[in-house]
């Protein structure tokens, strides 16, 4: 049976990765091709590189980083940030990316999803939706939260796999980088509207945390800051989704039958 | 041991990196064509899936290398078939109906149903039958919406689950072909494009 997926999650600017609360206040956390591969050697099943960089050169670095990372990752590797044409995610995919994931572009011209999935498939093609809470529902910010657009989240995912995104990676903004848990209502509403996989992200702090996310509807679990301070392994999250009785890929060098002793 | 010359058959425009680079970790010397000439004479040819079933036999017609498949498959030379390219081993498609594929296997591939997640992504657990050599028990990743639910008659399965049962991968002769992506399920996968490429070919 299909597992639920534990994704790290590496903010790249400039070709290094960073880390910051809501994009602020970033800091060095070290090199892609070196944490991504430690990632897969700890059980990643795929990892997520989003391009934060806010300049053209910065970009060329981040195409350049999602081909080094490439030749050494033997697991999938979405990559988003900066994405408005079908040129750019079709840089991306050359590079070495296998999905590819666009945000603020998509919000403002859905077709662009429709022109991704046309062109390289809907297996290719992610929405990234940027949830806040407004009241009992939630909005949809764009330009890294910059921007609120007075769109409901839940039906701008169903209208995105209408238009053909195969994928959702939802990230809750009022949680991200705050390490107080996922946004799980937000997540299990999502889950329930759309037919496509949603991968759950923000507000990451423990293990328990990703089990909850995933016990509330999400396919996948995306956490960044618990893994590159070492807090947890994603092995430790893995036994914890064992203990949970969620099923799970194990870690390399821990059998395949799903469980841990 | 020499290094494989292995000739990674273009069906379409999208990427190929994830293919080329799991090639060359395994230690073979990818390159890629869309040649009838190389796909016959290669030691060991790989057939990537790209965009749809339908675009892609379109590919496979206009070069000529359509037969050139065929004849490899006949003769059991090594080849690798991966996700679409494994669909295209099919007579049809229901993503493509009108599309008619190289009919090696006699069946129809379909969308998985409703009340799972379409798109399937993720690593599923498959089951080997009896006899199957290369394909062994483990976690694959898949990333499809369609699949072949029957194992055809004269091949070696590995069977998942989603929604129900479905072929994850089949296997005769030096001929291997995946519904996931060998090259993105890590060291499993590694092994398993390893064993592929030592088979004589």
């Amino acid at each position: 049976m299909l597992t639920a997926r534990v994704i790290p999650c590496l903010d790249v600017d400039a070709g290094r990765v960073v880390k910051g609360v809501r994009f602020q206040g970033l800091k060095d956390a070290g090199d892609p091709v070196e944490l991504a591969t430690a990632y897969e050697r700890q059980g990643a099943d795929e990892i997520v590189m989003l391009d934060v960089s806010a300049t053209p050169q910065g970009r060329h670095n981040a195409r350049d980083a999602v081909a080094a990372v490439r030749q050494d990752l033997g697991i999938p590797l979405t990559v988003g940030g900066g994405v408005r044409s079908t040129d750019d995610a079709g840089a991306l995919l050359e590079a070495g990316a296998d999905k590819v994931a666009a945000n603020t572009a998509a919000v403002s011209r859905p077709e662009l999803l429709a022109e991704m999935a046309g062109k390289f498939g809907r297996q290719c093609t992610v929405v990234a939706i940027d949830a806040a809470a407004n009241g009992d529902a939630w909005e949809v910010v764009t330009l890294s939260g910059r921007q609120r657009t007075g769109m409901d989240a839940i039906h701008w995912a169903v209208q995105a796999v209408e238009h053909g995104a195969g994928e959702i990676l939802l990230t809750s903004w009022d949680r991200d980088g705050t390490r107080s848990g996922y946004e799980t209502r937000l997540i299990a509403a999502v889950a329930a509207a759309v037919p496509v996989p949603v991968i759950a992200s923000g507000g990451a702090a423990s293990p328990a945390h990703l089990v909850e996310a995933l016990g509330h509807g999400a396919d996948a679990v995306l956490a960044a800051s618990i893994f590159h301070e070492s807090d947890y392994t994603v092995g430790d999250v893995k036994q914890a989704m064992a203990r949970a009785g969620i099923p799970t890929r194990p870690a390399p060098g821990h059998g395949n039958q799903g469980s841990h002793a | 041991m020499t290094v494989p010359g292995v000739v990674v058959c273009r069906t379409g425009t999208a990427n190929l990196a994830s293919v080329i680079a799991a090639l060359r970790r395994a230690g073979a010397a990818p390159r890629t064509s869309h040649s009838a000439d190389d796909i016959r004479t290669a030691s060991h040819v790989v057939l990537p899936g790209v965009g749809t079933f339908g675009a892609a036999m379109d590919t496979l017609r206009s070069t000529g290398t359509d037969d050139a498949l065929k004849q490899r498959i006949e003769s059991g030379r090594p080849l690798l078939a991966i996700c679409v390219g494994f669909q295209l081993l099919c007579r049809t498609s229901e993503e493509s109906p009108d599309a008619v594929g190289l009919g090696l296997i006699d069946d129809r591939v379909t969308r998985f149903p409703d009340g799972v997640r379409v798109p399937q992504f993720g690593w599923n657990s498959l089951a080997p039958g009896s006899g199957c050599r290369t394909l062994v028990a483990g976690h694959a990743y898949f990333a499809n919406s369609y699949r072949l639910e029957r194992a055809p008659r004269g091949w070696r399965a590995a069977m998942a689950d989603h929604g129900g049962p479905f072929v994850a991968a089949l296997e005769r002769d030096a001929l291997v072909a995946c519904q996931f992506h060998p090259e993105l399920s890590g060291s499993w996968g590694a092994a398993l494009i390893g064993r592929w490429l030592a088979m004589p070919c």
